[in-house]
């Protein structure tokens, strides 16, 4: 913005004021996650300061409770399978609604982010009662759809935002010199929209990895993700090995973070950020 | 878009063009239409599947009543043009007993006694004792057979309510869901002390408006500040909204979970400062959904609006002080009109995940203070009333379109913008 000097007083109160409250709102944000990540280190079954003593028994506790292990392993499996579900689909159809020769486009976009929209428990309880009939109750398959469903509107909306400067003129030269569609979509449009894919993909993953009420209503004793095993933990009698799951989240989630800021780095160049 | 100027290019070629190529050049537009179509098409068809299809069946399951009528056919039979006051004809009470018996062979009594059951606490023991007794009764009058196995068979009320459940369609489970049912002269309210879910509504809607006007006063300032800043000192701070952004839902409600407990952290250092001798309730209530959601939603609020104001250029507000303005004035007449999509966006999306928040009440929240969300996961485990869940249901899809419809609106489903 402008240079300190041509601020008047006022405007210079207002900016301490401002920083001041921003200050505030940050700690906010993120002190609570912080302020736990010692705790999961706590000697004692305790929740408060000061500590007694540093242990890492409750690491232990999570790497040798085969319930907590099978979540983990739940959790990247569900994620991973709706994820590629979920960018598969949603790409194609981004490539399809972005063109020019798209009909419908005002209906057919509302359709597609709607499952962003409509709360997650009418979409569990709605899964539920056709799913159950069709025995895809307490199964990984039922599992893996429903998040792959929930998935689709992150990847649609990011690979539209990147098309949206794409420049169609490529895909016609590549055509007009004698590639047929599917070269030219991996040679010359994949890698153009790449880092776009790649990010509703994140997003895609994280929803599927941070989900609950799905699994809680579709789920069996077999396909207890991390999430549900939390829930499961507070609700019954909550320890520290819950705590030392979210710092482990909680790392997981800073390493999400980097790869969108890697993945937004290297779309920067497109004009449309 | 880029749509427009693509129509109007393609519409200056075709002028221009000569009348034999107009239908080719049409044709070969309709194919494109065609084959860009096609792309959508698998993630539709997906959607349609398991997402469209679901919830459809379930917002009719809220007007829908076949069990009974399935279960009881002849009963629903006889009914039909009874009126009452006096008891049906004998005629009913043998069809009941034909029903009730071949129901019981087919297996579909369990579910119409569940049905009954919703509409009176009881009824389905009712049905499944007759069931039982019947069984070991052959002569004399069916009615008397009924009289004797339960007192409640000789009330005209009873069979009101089973001619009522065994309706195909029923407005029963929508009324219910607003507290209201069907009298003697049309719809009346449910006694207070049954009413549950219009101040459920209502309490849905204020938690929700709550939270996103906390996130608008907590959140606009920050990302005013950050769309400001130099872009590095900007970046830096981006990662103290982005981390708790991609931080699990989970993590952060636990988080909550520990910090407020009364011998908690956030109590332990509220009594330490002198602010409070005692600790304070800040969990199982209202604070505790508040400051959690809040929480939770508030990295939406600044994004959406932060990705606005970064656009906007600083010159129309100095250029506002310089004509004379005070600086608070300019703000506030030149500089938030520029930021409403921002804060539309915003607004909307905390307001509409908010509406279907079920995590953070269920586990900071109290008893009697639940969100819809939670009293639908209740009848749909607990109660196993489903035509309850789905008209619930229905209300809150209502609701979540509306919001739906005003940000588009006033500021289009286009400028929702992730990453």
């Amino acid at each position: 913005m402008s240079n300190a000097q041509s601020l008047t007083r006022t405007e210079r109160v207002g900016r301490i004021g401002l920083r001041i409250f921003a200050a505030v709102v940050l700690t906010f944000l993120v002190a609570p996650v912080l302020i736990v990540i010692p705790l999961s280190f706590n000697g004692s079954a305790y929740f408060s300061y000061p500590m007694s003593g540093f242990s890492t028994q409750w690491y232990a506790m999570l790497f040798s409770s085969g319930e907590w292990r099978l979540a983990i392993f739940n959790s990247f499996l569900i994620g991973l399978c709706s994820t590629v579900i979920a960018t598969t689909l949603g790409t194609a159809a981004a490539l399809g609604i972005s063109r020019p020769s798209f009909p419908l486009r005002g209906f057919i976009m509302p359709l597609l982010i709607s499952p962003m929209i409509i709360p997650i428990v009418v979409v569990s309880v709605s899964l539920y009662l056709v799913f159950s009939p069709l025995g895809l109750t307490s199964t990984y398959t039922g599992v893996i759809l429903a998040h792959a469903a929930l998935g689709t509107p992150f990847v649609v909306i990011t690979v539209t935002a990147t098309l949206s400067s794409f420049n169609w003129n490529l895909t016609r030269a590549a055509a007009s010199l004698g590639a047929p569609p599917l070269l030219t979509f991996r040679r010359v449009t994949l890698p153009l929209i790449a880092p776009g894919v790649a990010t509703g993909s994140v997003f895609a993953f994280a929803t599927s990895f941070d989900e609950v009420i799905v699994i809680l209503f579709l789920g069996g004793a077999e396909q207890k993700t991390i999430p549900r095993q939390m829930w499961s933990g507070i609700r019954d009698q909550i320890n520290p090995s819950i705590l030392a799951m979210a710092t482990l989240l909680t790392i997981f989630a800073i390493l999400l973070f980097l790869t969108i800021d890697w993945l937004h780095g290297r779309n920067a160049p497109a004009p449309e950020a | 878009m880029s749509m427009g100027t693509a129509n109007g290019m393609a519409a200056g070629t075709v002028e221009i063009a000569p009348a034999a190529n107009v239908s080719a050049y049409r044709a070969s537009r309709r194919r494109e239409s065609v084959r860009s179509l096609a792309l959508a098409l698998p993630l539709l068809l997906f959607l349609l599947a398991t997402f469209i299809y679901p919830i459809g069946s379930l917002l009719l399951r809220s007007v829908q009543s076949g069990e009974v009528a399935a279960a009881l056919p002849q009963v629903a039979a006889a009914l039909q043009d009874w009126r009452g006051p006096d008891l049906p004809a004998p005629a009913a009470f043998e069809a009941m007993a034909q029903d009730i018996a071949s129901a019981q062979a087919d297996g579909t009594l369990v579910s119409a006694a569940r049905r009954l059951n919703n509409y009176e606490p009881g009824f389905r023991s009712l049905i499944l004792k007759t069931a039982r007794r019947l069984q070991d009764l052959s002569a004399g009058s069916a009615a008397q057979a009924f009289a004797d196995i339960d007192k409640r068979w000789s009330e005209v009320e009873t069979w009101r309510l089973i001619q009522r459940a065994a309706a195909p369609l029923t407005p029963d489970y929508l009324l219910s869901a607003v507290d209201l049912t069907v009298g003697p002269n049309g719809f009346t309210a449910l006694p207070a002390d049954q009413q549950i879910y219009q101040s459920a509504f209502a309490r849905t809607f204020l938690i929700s408006g709550s939270v996103t006007l906390l996130c608008l006063v907590l959140g606009y300032p920050v990302a005013y500040l950050l769309a400001t800043l130099p872009t590095r000192q900007s970046n830096r701070l981006m990662i103290f909204v982005i981390v708790p952004f991609w931080t699990s839902l989970l993590v952060r409600t636990t988080a909550w979970y520990v910090l407020l407990q009364p011998n908690g952290v956030v109590n332990s250092l509220l009594m330490a400062s002198g602010l409070t001798d005692a600790p304070l309730s800040l969990m199982f209530n209202r604070i505790g959904v508040l400051i959690g959601m809040t929480h939770v939603l508030l990295p939406f609020m600044i994004l959406a609006n932060y990705a606005v104001m970064r656009g906007i250029s600083p010159s129309y507000q100095r250029a506002a002080v310089s004509l004379g303005a005070h600086p608070a004035v300019a703000f506030l007449r030149v500089y938030v009109p520029q930021t409403l999509p921002g804060i539309g966006t915003g607004a909307f999306l905390v307001f509409v995940l908010a509406l279907g928040y079920y995590i953070t009440p269920a586990l900071l929240g109290g008893g009697g203070d639940e969100m819809i969300s939670q009293l639908i996961a209740f009848q749909m485990e607990r109660q196993l009333n489903w035509g309850l869940a789905g008209a619930l249901s229905v209300y809150l899809v209502l609701l979540t379109l509306a919001a739906y419809f005003a940000f588009n609106h006033f500021v289009g489903v286009d400028k929702l913008r992730l990453g």
